[in-house]
């Protein structure tokens, strides 16, 4: 039961810490609730669409279609999660002042709240899948221990829930003057560290084979199996045996966000302006 | 999601510095595809999963030599096929196979398992 805990619970928490970040990086956005909730339903679908093409997925591009799927759903979350931070930075001033102000929340373009929802949708769909092949799994052996190990996989999504609400209350009780700043910045790294995991997907896959040996190894210092290495690896992208090409996805991923989001974001002294018309 | 809201999104992604990015990786990518599609002197070992065991569990390999896992799954249940030494993880649905491509192996031992029933499914990979 145990053990069947652990693997939702670590599934879950992938996909939970992400939904958190981002969920705190857009406080203020009015009709953010329901772009999140509808990405999480989304998300939640397509995983029982994902689990159930699971072995036809695989079997695509000559055993290649599961690294190449992944690295596709990857590169789609960093292009919404780098559109997401660039929004939130032009709007951030004006977003900070209602909210101190007028308690109220700033209308934004459905082009945001679907690049949000899009992001959401797109992260629960990776990690739900496999939980979805997991416990499907413990139902379809029916042997007599499947009761206490669908136990054990409600106690895990529970449990990877509660802790991805932590992070957000956490990292929402950080003062507004700081707090956009704090989940901007961890918003690029995650979405930078997700650039590394794609391609590392692409070098699974054969289809990139430049700079693909690890140039170090810190596993002994911080294993990236432990649950803190594990947690910093969806937080800020860690990786205890970066090859150079992940590296380099990292830096220039990091760099493309931060940059886009300095040279757009709202000059000081600027009044808010009218937030729907969204300019990227 | 609707589908006006897709089209509406794809439009702006057109602009979107950050879709360059992404589509120059995927030129990329689809370069080296074709680069590597041609039939190469890969070694295809098979390993059978059955009963959350790994049969064989060690294997003997050669190093500086691409090699082709096929693992095939014949339980009922999923198995995360996993190396943390290797560097994938991949999940294979009950009743199904997958295929994992190896970069020519340094010498050494090399840790694999199952994520899924990590008691049972253990196995390494001797490369000499």
């Amino acid at each position: 039961m145990l053990a069947a805990l652990v693997i939702v619970f670590r599934e879950v928490l992938e996909a939970g810490l992400i939904v958190g970040v981002v969920l705190a990086a857009s406080r203020g956005v009015a009709g953010r609730s329901a772009a999140v909730s509808l990405g999480v339903l989304a998300g939640i679908i397509g995983s029982i669409i994902v689990a159930t093409f699971a072995a036809r997925i695989s079997e695509a591009f000559d055993g290649r279609g599961q690294e190449l799927f992944i690295a596709a759903i990857l590169l789609f979350a960093v292009v919404m999660l780098a559109w997401h931070v660039v929004w939130m930075a032009e709007h951030a001033r004006e977003m900070t002042q209602q909210l101190r102000k007028l308690g109220s929340d700033v209308g934004a373009g459905t082009q945001s709240l679907f690049a949000l929802g899009a992001a959401v949708a797109i992260t629960v769909m990776r990690e739900g899948s496999e939980v979805v092949l997991f416990m499907t799994g413990i139902v379809i052996q029916g042997k007599d221990t499947a009761g206490e190990l669908f136990v054990g996989s409600i106690g895990g999504l529970l449990l990877g829930g509660a802790v991805s609400l932590g992070l957000y209350f956490g990292l929402a009780s950080i003062p507004l003057k700081r707090m956009f700043s704090v989940t901007g910045v961890l918003v690029t790294l995650l979405a930078a560290g997700l650039a590394a995991s794609a391609i590392q997907q692409l070098s699974n896959a054969g289809v990139l084979n430049v700079l693909d040996t690890s140039l170090w190894d810190t596993s002994w210092l911080l294993s990236e199996t432990s649950w803190p290495g594990r947690i910093l690896h969806v937080l800020i992208g860690y990786m205890d045996r970066p090859t150079g090409m992940q590296l380099i996805a990292y830096a220039a991923t990091a760099a493309a966000i931060f940059g886009l989001a300095y040279t757009r974001r709202a000059p000081a002294g600027a009044t808010a302006r009218p937030s729907a018309s969204l300019s990227a | 999601m609707s589908l006006y809201s897709i089209g509406r999104s794809t439009a702006l992604l057109r602009t979107s510095p950050a879709l360059v990015f992404a589509a120059a990786l995927a030129l990329a990518g689809a370069y080296h595809f074709v680069a590597t599609a041609e039939a190469s002197d890969e070694m295809v070992v098979e390993i059978t999963i059955k009963d959350h065991k790994f049969e064989p569990s060690a294997l003997k390999l050669p190093t500086a030599k691409p090699i082709k896992l096929s693992v095939k799954n014949l339980d009922a249940s999923a198995e995360e096929f996993e190396s943390k030494d290797l560097g994938f993880e991949k999940v294979i649905a009950g009743n199904s196979g997958a295929t994992i491509r190896l970069k020519p192996l340094e010498a050494g031992t090399y840790i694999f398992y199952g994520e899924y029933h990590e008691d049972t499914a253990k196995g390494h990979i001797v490369a000499e």
